[in-house]
């Protein structure tokens, strides 16, 4: 009972940062290219806390007779991966004409995939030790708060990200403030790549997120202090009557006229507009439907839900509006609103044809993603689902980097993304895995073969079990 | 589908069967697993008479008058002995109506039993049952007192009568929280620690009022088997230095049975642990530090602890402790997985599988009944289509002191209302 923060589990937005001219020189110049950059909108140029995220150095690898999961679906037996620049130049099924000079892995016994994606985290916010001086979640001061940046309360330091990334080859993640909020503010989406500031981190080109939260956690934190909102319809109200003010405010500032900006505002214009991303914290199949429709009567797209514990029961719904799930496998009963869980949710959404994926929002679950999408497809399997290893493989890979606007980039093993990949030590769906190596933009940043390739936060240098196996 | 089939043709098997305490069963051919750290042995006959395991190997006849069971291709084990959990005192956490685990209000504090508070029909008993988990340790929470109350050791069997053992230990609460609860340094909760001690001292050397009034005479009486060694006291604790100091207060006072719970940083001090012949009901997975007390958590903290010497048992102290008792399996097929990653310490399947059946049983004194496939010990079996520690495998089968349990529960039976979340001919409430 000592997991607060679920009780706020997130719902966050990505943070959208443009600039993506600090990048590796390849990735750069591939972007050049690319039209959306061309069709930016002012506001995401002028991003005052903009990515400084740059790839380290890497070598030109190949894994070799490896077990490749694909990420988009597909699995490969005795396969080649080839990473180049940082990026992945070839993922081919048998042998690749590999260039000299490559450093080649022999993966036999082993599995690839690519790097773990996790849309819901509070790492950073929530930090280890979880001091009261480390609770930069939620900024319970008013039941709407789109002004607020989570990355403004990331702590680069949290030792949580090393563990994610050496247990849980967790490659990226969405940060999002927690769910005490109707509007909790914008997410932002990072790389696990150990820095000193946030902007390091930052993922070049992802767009921001902005979170909501439905359900019982507003209502019970405004409604103790007798304040809006005290019930579900308070925050249909609130959020409404936001919408409206919203509307407004992009109305005007597409005029042309004079008008002063608003930090709340523009979040949410950016919204309106299709560029921010919204995550979705809500638990009941009848909130989810009427979230949806709230989001019709104003014109935006609920990209995902999150905890969605009951997506199962509206799976037809969320397939229809083109919403992603981010479920987790199992949790229940820890409130009212996650009653009806069942271990089968994931699978249900994905037999429907809607968007799976699991999330953690837990920073020991981060380290086990992998193990809570293999609970999840057993169960779906044991109801006689017929889903393969390599489709769950998508629930926290492919799906997860869909619902943050990322897929182009990463999620998937394919020629021309970045080399964000896991090497296991055996199939990522046994307990009896772990990740053996995990390379980010093609750097290879966790090594369990050799201690020196292991990142030690600030918080745990000079400290008992500094740099251990953890 | 295939494994679905198999489950209805097992369970329709020993549904049909009369009741199960009046009978022999035989659960055939499996690989059996007996718990306490011996490894599995292949096509091996249990068998059940009256509740009780009568006979277990490889070469065991099977009774002529024997229902059988058979477990070709499976896996037979003890059912999962939870080591430290909340089940039966929690329905929904965040309803306080349903939440039972602690009392921060009351006046009393050793003297609380959860044995009152333990109802067999919460859903998550259900739930866990479907799992594989058989027994568990049920421990209060800390309200606002050191000494939390008495806990039990239960079954999770269908039915009103889940009290294995009241009142099996006294818990305590100290680290950075039991230093708060005490008023706010460690200082104060070591000398509350002792002197509510003193004050079961003094009670029973027959004074009913104390210096301080820290116990009322309940809490007293509660602690008297507790000074006197004849009860267990669990005391959760973290840190390394923590441990140290309460192996301090052990030699202060001899007899109690003292046993850890948690031990984050146990590793750092396992010998002296191994020393004071203190056994541990350790959280096996904590890597993080989640406050300065567990600075250097890691998950090879119970290998390295194993390897010093420590008697050692898996539990999931404030960690889904009421509701996902279901993990424990994976957690020590985690702690299995540690053996290939280079420079961490994990244990072997054997010793892992122990140290949910066996090791808990043996740390709460009850191995003698409960916790392994062994002659005379009550027949709580479970039947797997695979390795139980391996995600991906099924419980077909669970059988509590003999009794085929129902695997139904809220769940699953959402589960099939929403197999198709579209209505059919009438609403979803008529689907059932």
């Amino acid at each position: 009972m000592s997991k607060a923060k679920y009780m706020w589990a997130p719902l966050v937005l990505a943070g959208l940062s443009m600039s993506i001219a600090e990048v590796s020189p390849s990735y750069a110049k591939k972007k050049k290219d690319d039209k959306e950059e061309a069709q930016k909108s002012a506001f995401q140029k002028s991003d005052p806390f903009a990515s400084t995220y740059k790839a380290y150095p890497s070598r030109p690898t190949a894994v070799i007779n490896v077990t490749i999961f694909d990420g988009e679906g597909a699995k490969i037996d005795n396969g080649t991966i080839f990473m180049k620049d940082g990026f992945i130049t070839e993922v081919a099924d048998g042998d690749a004409s590999i260039p000299e000079g490559t450093l080649i892995i022999d993966g036999a016994g082993k599995y690839i995939t690519p790097g773990i994606i996790d849309v819901h985290s509070h790492l950073g916010v929530y930090a280890s030790p979880s001091v009261d001086a480390h609770s930069d979640g939620n900024e319970i001061t008013s039941p709407t708060t789109p002004d607020v940046y989570a990355e403004h309360g990331v702590w680069p330091q949290d030792p949580g990200f090393s563990r994610a990334l050496a247990n849980g080859g967790v490659t990226s993640m969405q940060i999002l403030p927690g769910s005490a909020n109707l509007i909790g503010g914008r997410s932002v989406t990072l790389k696990n790549v150990a820095a000193r500031t946030v902007q390091q981190m930052k993922f070049p080109g992802a767009p921001y997120g902005m979170k909501m939260a439905c359900g019982e956690n507003p209502k019970r934190v405004y409604g103790s202090r007798n304040q809006k909102p005290q019930t579900r319809m308070g925050s249909l109200a609130v959020n409404r009557q936001t919408w409206i003010k919203a509307q407004e405010y992009r109305d005007k500032r597409n005029s042309g006229e004079k008008f002063t900006r608003d930090l709340g505002m523009e979040t949410l214009a950016g919204v309106l507009d299709g560029e921010i991303l919204v995550h979705n914290h809500c638990y009941r199949a009848d909130e989810m439907v009427q979230i949806l429709d709230m989001a019709k009567e104003f014109d935006y797209k609920v990209t995902a839900f999150h905890h969605a514990v009951e997506s199962y029961k509206i799976a037809d719904y969320l397939k229809e509006a083109d919403a992603c799930s981010a479920v987790w496998a199992d949790w229940w009963g820890f409130k009212i609103e996650a009653y009806d869980a069942i271990p089968e949710n994931a699978a249900l959404i994905h037999n429907a044809g809607a968007c799976a994926i699991i999330h953690s929002d837990d920073d020991n679950q981060i380290q086990r993603l992998n193990q809570e999408a293999s609970k999840a497809l057993a169960d779906g399997r044991r109801m006689g689902l017929d889903i393969t290893e390599a489709q769950a493989m998508s629930w926290i890979t492919y799906n997860a980097a869909k619902s943050l606007g990322i897929e182009d980039k990463v999620g998937s093993l394919k020629s021309g993304k970045m080399a964000d990949v896991v090497l296991w030590n055996g199939n990522p769906f046994s307990v009896y895995s772990r990740p053996e190596k995990v390379w980010i933009d093609g750097a290879l940043l966790f090594d369990s073969n050799d201690p020196a390739r292991r990142p030690v936060s600030d918080f745990e240098l000079g400290q008992v079990g500094e740099g251990d196996v953890k | 589908m295939k494994n679905i089939i198999k489950t209805l043709s097992l369970s329709a098997a020993l549904i049909l069967s009369p009741a199960a305490l009046a009978e022999t069963i035989a659960i055939t051919g499996g690989k059996v697993v007996i718990g306490d750290g011996r490894a599995p042995i292949d096509n091996a006959n249990v068998i059940i008479k009256d509740g009780v395991i009568t006979a277990v190997g490889a070469n065991v006849a099977i009774p002529t008058d024997a229902k059988t069971i058979d477990a070709k291709g499976k896996w037979v084990t003890p059912g999962i002995f939870a080591g430290f959990s909340r089940l039966g005192l929690v329905e929904i956490g965040a309803v306080s109506q349903t939440n039972d685990s602690s009392a921060r209000e009351s006046v009393f504090s050793a003297g609380l039993d959860v044995t009152s508070a333990i109802d067999p029909f919460r859903s998550p008993i259900a739930v866990n049952r479907a799992a594989g988990i058989t027994r568990a340790v049920v421990a209060p929470s800390s309200g606002g007192k050191l000494f939390a109350g008495q806990g039990a050791i239960t079954d999770l069997g269908d039915d009103f009568d889940a009290i294995t053992k009241a009142r099996a230990f006294q818990f305590v609460q100290m680290g950075a929280r039991g230093a708060d609860i005490a008023g706010g340094s460690r200082s104060a909760s070591h000398l509350l620690f002792k002197a509510s001690l003193q004050e079961a001292q003094r009670y029973a050397a027959g004074n009913d009022s104390f210096d301080d009034n820290l116990l009322t005479i309940q809490d007293a009486k509660a602690l008297l088997p507790v000074i006197n060694g004849k009860t267990r006291l669990l005391v959760h604790v973290e840190g390394a230095n923590d441990i140290l100091r309460l192996l301090d207060l052990k030699r202060e006072f001899p007899k109690l049975t003292l046993i850890l719970v948690g031990a984050s940083e146990g590793w750092r001090v396992a010998d002296k642990i191994a020393a004071a012949n203190v056994p541990v009901i350790a959280s096996a997975l904590n890597d993080l530090p989640s406050g300065f007390e567990s600075l250097a958590a890691t998950q090879s903290n119970y290998g390295r602890m194993k390897r010093a010497g420590v008697e050692l048992a898996i539990g999931m102290i404030n960690d889904f402790d009421a509701h996902q008792i279901r993990y424990t399996p994976q957690y020590a097929g985690n702690l299995v997985s540690l053996n290939k990653v280079p420079r961490a310490t994990g244990i072997s399947w054997d010793e892992a599988f122990a140290a949910i059946s066996y090791m808990p049983a043996k740390i709460m004194g009850v191995a003698d009944k409960y916790g392994s496939l062994q002659i005379n010990r009550a027949a709580d079996v479970v039947i797997w289509d695979g390795d139980p520690l391996e995600l991906s495998t099924n419980v077909e089968g669970v059988y509590i002191d003999g009794q085929l349990q129902s695997l139904s529960n809220r769940q699953s039976k959402l589960r099939e209302r929403y197999r198709n979340p579209v209505e059919g001919a009438l609403p979803k409430a008529y689907d059932r």
